[in-house]
């Protein structure tokens, strides 16, 4: 179920409060663990350090990521691929 | 015979199915089409009348439909690839975007299997 309009988005009420910070010069980076916050148009520009469950992810926040939600750009699996070449299974008769 | 939407020139089905064969008009939005202009569902392709090709043919532009269908999904996906979220990724790598598993299945995406190394007696 969607979630009601009236409610607007969800942004982590820590998350508004760090980017005031970081407009007034308190902080010098914005980071986060709310994945869950969706991406405000007042966030355009910012970059937020999003975790992704090891480090802060670095994410430049453009207009087309409105919407979204921080957690969507800081992947949290690392794929090493797979196998590579095996060698052969010897099944003795 | 009659040409809907571009090239599209159903056979001698019936209406209500040819209609579906434009790439964005499913069997739902084919019975509304038929509804709205009063075209009997039944009636075979060829034996529609001019008055009713044209009739349907103005309400087919209701939709967007093939070529603009077509680029506007390629543009949806395109922008989720630009701005580099999850869905983008799975677009980008070829596997299942909408959280299915994929350690079994999703032979869809992925192809067929690759071939098993070592599987001969």
């Amino acid at each position: 179920m969607a979630r009601s309009e009236k409610k607007g988005p969800f942004v982590h009420p820590k998350l508004l409060r760090a980017i005031e910070r970081f407009r007034r010069g308190e902080l010098s980076e914005i980071l986060t663990w709310s994945r869950s916050s969706m991406i405000t148009p007042e966030m355009v520009g910012l970059t937020i350090r999003v975790h992704n469950g090891r480090i802060h992810v670095p994410v430049r926040i453009t207009e087309a990521m409105i919407g979204h939600r921080l957690g969507e750009f800081a992947p949290t699996r690392t794929f090493r691929g797979h196998g590579g070449v095996k060698k052969k299974a010897v099944v003795p008769k | 015979m009659a040409r809907i939407a571009g090239i599209n020139l159903p056979a001698k089905k019936r209406i209500e199915v040819a209609l579906t064969y434009i790439y964005g008009i499913g069997p739902s939005r084919a019975r509304q089409i038929l509804q709205r202009t009063g075209v009997d569902p039944n009636t075979k392709v060829m034996d529609l009348t001019e008055q009713e090709v044209t009739a349907l043919r103005r309400e087919v532009e209701a939709y967007v439909v093939e070529g603009d269908l077509r680029r506007q999904v390629r543009n949806d996906i395109q922008r989720l690839i630009d701005i580099g979220c999850y869905r983008g990724i799975r677009h980008k790598v070829g596997l299942p975007v909408r959280g299915q598993k994929t350690q079994s299945n999703a032979r869809t995406w992925k192809g067929p299997r690759p071939a098993k190394a070592g599987k001969r007696k």
